[in-house]
């Protein structure tokens, strides 16, 4: 297009040639796209659309709204929080120099199951006021390391977790240093409930992001000792607590799986718990829970989908009903040319 | 030194002094490509601001995301326009390659050799032959030519076609070609300058040349580089100028790049967000630090040293600086450039912008100004060859007194003028030499025999066809010898000198001899106030005054021509006078004027010639419906008053009596314009709530006096007035009057055509130029060039009013999505014990900017609120692109609560769907990004007022491609995200959470903006629908074209002298705009309007 472009900073007489004046230059190709002439569709916002378009999301969205807190109710869960009641009395005033402190801290305590459970029976552990979202930590972590052999000298994101005595801890960092270690025990009638701790982690995990041949190393084997151990036999693969832990929650409340009950649960049972209280939540007042808990199409209890629906439906249904009484009671035809007065002034409708 | 001193055909003096002929325009070189590039780049604060960011990231203790995010689209940004720079560079460089290695004849040690034209040096004598381009500034010496003189064409120089003469000196005038090797002398000529109408310089001959005495040089004895030779054989000159020195490599230069009042606003909002940033910056730093030592320390498991480096209180503040960085969008400048070119090339591919007689396409030069032509307040415009065609054609006549063609309207085909030179009257057959030969036109006659003229000026052209066509026919020109065949007999006139046209002159004369009975003659034409006043005593100028006013008033050009005889002596004298005149080097334009002034009395004036210069098609209605759109005219002009008001007239600048009124700024000295002014402006105040047209005339002498010393009342009186009318006017003034409305914050556009625009046009915002008839020189200026002046009405109805529409849009929306992305980042912030942990992993927010967002929104530059047609029939809806009612503080603010809005309905909704076991980073992560893509997919398709087939595609295309991307993404098992995206898409509780946020989101802004569009409409509001319903609007306001013409019966307006009216009328100056342009107008209000022509002149709206 440079044919006659008057262009104030004009070549030198090299290209003088060719800014010299042509008249009858190039025609522009016509094309619909050039000439801005696409066919479009314009739309607008007509009291027709707009009142259906609100109706519609509100007959779509209530059905959902009350399908989905159905899903939520039938989800049976049960929580027990115990991180006080596993103390004993006498410790209650220094929990923290308890539960640093080394021996048995078992603790015994009975469930009630409220109404029949369905198997698969989900057990979680709750932690809340936990921030594994914390910028240090959850960046305090070494994904090369925990997926490769050879890479086990990769810490440089794991400090202050990442040597000990001049060589390199496996797995390293933060998290992994911090491995949640309370453990679970159920019974029923004196009959051991087998806890499936198999499959808990994500197989996408498992398969690529943990290597089958990389074994723990150097772990919790410094001046401070965090969260769990690892047996040193068994691969990251294999470590499925390890590998749940280490998919960090964004939340600072949040439930990791700590196994599967593969029985089903009847109504009234009462669950005999036999609890490992080794965590040390005490120091920053986090809270324990242990939740025994079904699933549904939904997930888990959480009925928070179907009262937004529910709600967000109501909303727009009323709406679409006040926008109807509006235009009804208050007709305005569109593009009023009574309205476009350029002398009136606007500004004083 | 302010002389250079160029020794002719010396190998060795001028050797080293000056620079070779190597031209080069190119910006870098290879080595300082980079740093030169990067240190431009640099200079801008976005991109150091960025820079800065960027190496921040580098520091891994700070960064919440991998550093590629920032770097990726910076280096690509960069390199983007670095290539173009370097493209453009390279292409120069071929260019300048190409002239420097043309091969040029030259002569060398006596001999004549093939070199470069590159090597030329100072001072080499150079050879050319027909249709050669000059390499470089040359003086001429010789030609092929008896006469000594050549054709020279000058387009590439000052766009003008037509074949100009140039002469060698006189020193130089019968040397032979074979002695023309061996030529020895001296030129003394000023140090190079870009003015290529001057040349003032002396040449001497060293023996054995004649050795008589200083010969004056001017341009006339010059051809300038990039011209070419034509219609001669050969010619040969002297280098004085080389390379870049030349008078064109001078006048090159990188124009200072204009920065649009929406770029402005866009700057200025990015500044405010910064500080908004910097605030959000300090307060979560601050809050990050407190709960560190309050909260983290008893985390354990986060293990925080309990002492830290000194630097450590800065370490959350800066995380958050780098979290917060994407606020300001890193992708703005390179979609604002992608969519401004275009908008450019939409100019360019306009097809109905097309001159048809000519084939001219309009073309926008520079493509970054686009959106200023739809806030355009002021027009000032040039008359000649603007609004008219600048065709000249000559109409009427008064010769001895008596009025030709009045009855018909046509002088030539007035009988009683035939009769008149059929029968020899002394009087009309001056009057037709006058016409015929006191110009500066060539004759050039075919092998047909049909002669043609070629004249620089257009009424010069006019005058001799007429002679012609009234038997007095110019048949040739030889040199000095001017050949006339009036009634088949042919008669010779020497010309002597030649007094040239000036604007400050107004006339130009010839001094010519009979060759035959060897009288002396000068023969004078020019405007009447340089004739008249020098008649001679005794004649009556009475009726040619009169002659005058009546050929103003109908609107036509007039000239006075004039005959004087001299005497043999008094000429002789005169002549040397005149000689050394134009041998001076210092001022030698006023020298000149005065002497020519000697000359110049005593004249017996012929008659007045009038010639008619149509209006183009479609002026009065242009104007109309730009003055509807609220775009006030200026028409400046170098023409005489009553002409100009005759033209203002039949152009709609001012209704008729009794709705228009003229005041006239009139007087010749300080107080008279003083006094002329304060009356004006008092009318001015008082007339300015009824609804009249009220415009004000002013004249050159008043306006220098006005300007000088009542700048502030005239100002004042230029913001009251919507129309004024500027004649007589210099281009230096036009240039003044343009920074006078810029000064008082107006955006201002200036067209032209002519030479005499130049300077108007670059001082504007805008500058258009017209591809006229008197040369490109106006439109290699401009911003814009056009065929026509109508074209004006859809470069800026159409093109500006989109564009700004346009670009409005992009720029909010791409600040709109990059603090909806930031805000989500701050609220999870507090959820993460104000670490400065970034919720989206580093992939998302580099794709988010540079792919996700960025591609839908880009087919907004197809967006049409309104159809060109219903905006031609409204043109008042300019107003909201005047006023910048689609893009100030409160709209933004709209898009702000927006972006928060929709931050808030992604984050709790996110975080309570995907609550408890569901609460895994990644996948909280990837469902906040879905629902940010997803809501901006509504916000875009929401925003869009016509959907093509490209919007479709973009919009539903770009969150089909978000899927596929982050699929294949997802299939990758090194990246962070693997599996995540299959994981999410199975679950029924993704779709649901998007549906969700997509419905909470929306509904409030669709319910709002129905609101508005039903209950509250804007004026665009009420013609959208009356468009695409088919209201009864479409049908109102037709503008029905109106044929008009200049013979159309105008009444005459009578020009009212502004009475003095009692002060008691005299609204209070509080309502002037002046006061009440800085006051800010009611936030967050953005339908709130006013109108623009109610009488309080709302144009402190665009301040809103």
């Amino acid at each position: 297009m440079n044919s006659n472009a008057p262009s104030s900073s004009s070549g030198g007489p090299g290209s003088a040639d060719s800014s010299a004046p042509r008249r009858n230059s190039k025609r522009p190709k016509y094309s619909k796209f050039t000439q801005q002439e696409l066919p479009a569709c314009k739309p607008i916002l007509t009291p027709g659309w707009v009142i259906s378009a609100f109706l519609l999301v509100s007959i779509v969205f209530i059905p959902i709204g009350v399908a989905s807190l159905f899903a939520s109710r039938d989800v049976v869960e049960i929580i027990d929080r115990y991180e006080t009641d596993c103390i004993p009395l006498a410790s209650r005033n220094d929990k923290v120099r308890y539960i640093q402190s080394p021996g048995d801290k078992t603790c015994n305590r009975t469930l009630t199951v409220p109404k029949n459970m369905k198997q698969p029976i989900y057990v979680y552990y709750q932690l809340d006021n936990f921030y594994q979202n914390h910028r240090r930590y959850v960046k305090s972590r070494s994904d090369e390391q925990l997926k490769k052999l050879n890479s086990e000298s990769d810490v440089s994101a794991c400090k202050p977790e990442d040597y000990v005595n001049g060589s390199a801890i496996v797995p390293c960092g933060l998290i992994a240093w911090s491995l949640f270690n309370d453990t679970y025990g159920f019974s029923r009638n004196n009959q051991q409930l087998t806890v499936n701790k198999k499959g808990i982690s994500w197989k996408s995990d498992r398969d690529h992001k943990f290597g089958k041949n990389v074994y723990p190393k150097n772990f919790q084997s410094g001046i401070l000792i965090g969260g769990a151990q690892l047996n040193s036999s068994i691969p990251l693969s294999e470590q499925e607590d390890l590998i749940v832990w280490m998919r960090t929650a964004a939340l600072p409340t949040f439930r990791k799986l700590y196994g599967k009950i593969e029985v089903d649960l009847q109504a009234n049972d009462v669950i005999q718990l036999t609890l490992g209280n080794n965590y040390n939540t005490y120091s920053f007042n986090g809270k324990k829970k242990l939740v025994l808990s079904t699933t549904s199409w939904l997930g888990g209890k959480n009925d928070f989908l179907g009262i937004a629906y529910l709600t967000v439906g109501g909303l727009c249904f009323f709406l679409a009903i006040a926008f109807t009484i509006v235009y009804l009671v208050k007709p305005r035809r569109l593009g009023d040319p009574s309205y476009l007065s350029w002398n009136r002034n606007p500004g004083g409708h | 030194m302010m002389k250079r001193y160029v020794y002719i055909n010396d190998d060795e003096l001028s050797q080293d002094l000056y620079c070779d002929n190597r031209i080069s325009n190119r910006k870098y070189t290879i080595l300082n490509f980079l740093p030169k590039n990067l240190w431009e780049q640099f200079s801008r604060f976005m991109n150091q601001y960025f820079l800065l960011i960027a190496c921040l990231q580098l520091w891994p203790l700070i960064t919440p995301v991998n550093p590629a995010s920032t770097w990726g689209p910076l280096i690509f940004i960069f390199a983007v326009s670095a290539t173009k720079e370097a493209w453009d560079d390279y292409n120069r460089y071929l260019s300048d390659k190409k002239a420097n290695e043309k091969e040029v004849w030259v002569v060398r040690q006596g001999i004549k050799k093939h070199i470069q034209a590159q090597d030329i040096r100072v001072g080499s004598l150079v050879w050319l032959r027909e249709n050669d381009e000059v390499p470089c500034d040359l003086v001429l010496i010789g030609t092929s030519e008896p006469q000594g003189i050549c054709y020279v064409e000058t387009a590439a120089l000052d766009g003008e076609t037509d074949l100009k003469t140039r002469v060698i000196p006189s020193a130089c005038m019968g040397i032979d070609f074979e002695l023309l090797h061996k030529i020895k002398g001296v030129i003394e000529c000023p140090n190079p300058d870009k003015d290529i109408r001057r040349f003032d310089a002396n040449l001497r001959l060293f023996p054995p040349f004649i050795d008589n005495d200083v010969c004056p040089l001017t341009i006339r004895n010059t051809i300038l580089q990039s011209c070419y030779l034509r219609n001669t054989e050969w010619a040969c000159g002297i280098a004085v100028y080389t390379g870049n020195e030349t008078k064109l490599g001078m006048s090159r230069g990188i124009p200072e790049p204009k920065l649009t009042a929406v770029d402005a606003m866009i700057d200025k909002l990015t500044g405010a967000i910064f500080v908004f940033q910097i605030v959000v910056v300090i307060v979560l730093g601050i809050a990050g630090n407190v709960w560190k030592d309050t909260e983290a320390r008893k985390q354990w498991y986060v293990l925080y040293p309990n002492e830290g480096p000194w630097y450590e209180l800065l370490i959350i503040p800066l995380r958050f600086e780098l979290l917060c960085s994407i606020m300001i969008p890193i992708s703005i400048k390179v979609s604002l450039d992608l969519v401004k070119s275009l908008y450019a090339k939409f100019i360019d591919w306009d097809t109905e912008m097309i001159d048809i007689e000519t084939g001219t396409t309009s073309n926008a030069a520079n493509t970054a100004i686009s959106e200023d032509l739809g806030q355009v307040e002021y027009i000032l415009t040039d008359k000649t060859g603007t609004l008219t065609e600048n065709k000249m054609i000559f109409k009427r006549c008064c010769v001895g007194g008596v009025f030709y063609g009045n009855e018909s309207g046509d002088a030539l085909k007035d009988v009683e003028l035939l009769n008149a030179v059929t029968s020899g009257s002394a009087d009309t057959i001056r009057f037709l030499t006058v016409m015929a030969i006191c110009n500066t036109v060539i004759p050039m006659q075919s092998k047909s025999g049909a002669i043609s003229y070629k004249a620089q000026s257009q009424d010069e052209e006019a005058l001799v066809r007429a002679a012609a066509r009234l038997h007095m026919v110019f048949v040739n020109k030889n040199v000095n010898i001017l050949e006339i065949n009036f009634n088949a007999s042919i008669v010779q006139y020497e010309v002597l000198d030649t007094l040239e046209f000036t604007s400050d002159r107004k006339r130009m004369s010839v001094v010519v001899k009979d060759c035959k009975s060897g009288n002396i003659v000068l023969l004078s034409k020019g405007a009447d106030e340089a004739i008249l006043p020098y008649a001679c005593a005794g004649q009556q100028t009475r009726t040619f005054a009169d002659a005058v006013e009546q050929y103003a008033q109908l609107g036509l050009r007039t000239f006075c021509l004039a005959w004087r005889d001299l005497e043999e002596d008094e000429y002789r004298e005169w002549s040397l006078m005149f000689k050394e005149a134009n041998s001076t080097l210092v001022d030698r334009e006023w020298r000149v004027a005065e002497v020519c002034q000697r000359l110049e009395h005593d004249f017996e004036i012929l008659g007045v010639a009038a010639i008619e210069d149509r209006l183009q098609d479609g002026v009065p209605e242009t104007i109309e419906t730009l003055r509807k759109a609220g775009i006030n005219f200026w028409m400046l002009t170098g023409d005489k008053q009553k002409t100009a008001i005759q033209i203002a007239l039949s152009c709609n600048f001012v209704s008729p009596e009794p709705k228009g009124q003229l005041l006239l700024i009139n007087g010749k000295t300080e107080d008279e314009v003083c006094r002329s002014l304060e009356r004006v402006l008092l009318t001015m105040r008082i007339t300015n709530s009824e609804p009249k047209d009220v415009a004000f005339v002013v004249d050159g002498w008043a306006l220098e006096i006005a300007l000088k010393h009542y700048r502030k009342a005239f100002t004042e009186l230029a913001i009251l007035s919507r129309t004024a009318i500027c004649c007589r006017v210099t281009p230096s003034q036009k240039a003044q009057l343009v920074e006078l409305l810029k000064s008082c914050d107006y955006k201002t556009l200036a067209i032209g055509d002519g030479g005499n625009d130049v300077r108007m046009i670059q001082q504007a915002d805008i500058g258009v130029g017209i591809n006229g008839r008197e040369g490109l020189q106006a439109a290699r200026a401009a911003d814009y060039s056009i065929g026509k002046f109508r074209f004006l009405k859809r470069l800026i109805l159409v093109h500006g009013r989109y564009s700004y529409n346009r670009t409005a849009f992009l720029s909010q929306y791409s600040f709109y999505k990059s603090l909806l992305i930031c805000f989500i980042q701050i609220l999870f912030s507090f959820i993460s014990g104000v670490s400065g942990t970034s919720l989206f992993n580093s992939v998302s927010l580099m794709a988010y900017n540079v792919v996700f967002t960025s591609v839908p929104v880009l087919v907004s530059v197809l967006d049409k609120d309104l159809s060109e047609r219903t905006v031609m029939q409204h043109p008042q809806i300019l107003f909201y692109c005047q006023a910048g009612r689609l893009l100030n503080p409160s709209t933004f603010a709209g898009w702000f609560g927006r972006s928060l809005f929709h931050a808030i309905v992604v984050f709790v909704i996110t975080l309570h769907a995907y609550a408890h076991e569901k609460s895994e980073m990644e996948e909280v992560s990837m469902v906040a990004f879905s629902g940010c893509i997803w809501l901006q997919a509504f916000v875009v398709a929401l925003e869009t007022n016509s959907f093509t087939i490209l919007q479709y595609l973009a919009i539903w295309g770009n969150l089909a491609a978000f899927y596929i991307i982050n699929w294949i993404v997802s299939g990758l098992p090194s990246s962070g995200m693997y599996m995540i995206m299959f994981r999410l898409c199975r679950q029924p509780s993704y779709w649901m959470t998007m549906f969700l946020i997509v419905a909470a989101g929306m509904g409030p802004v669709l319910a709002l903006k129905y609101f508005r569009y039903t209950y509250r409409p804007s004026k665009i509001n009420l013609l959208q629908q009356a468009e695409r319903l088919g209201g009864p609007i479409l049908s109102l306001g037709n503008i029905e074209p109106q044929e008009r013409s200049l013979e159309k019966d105008v009444s005459p307006l009578s020009i009212a002298q502004s009475k003095n009216r009692s002060p008691v009328f005299e609204p209070l100056l509080s309502d002037s705009p002046n006061s009440t342009k800085t006051t800010f107008g009611t936030p967050f209000d953005f339908f709130q309007s006013q109108s623009r022509l109610s009488s309080s002149y709302s144009r402190n709206c665009k301040d809103n």
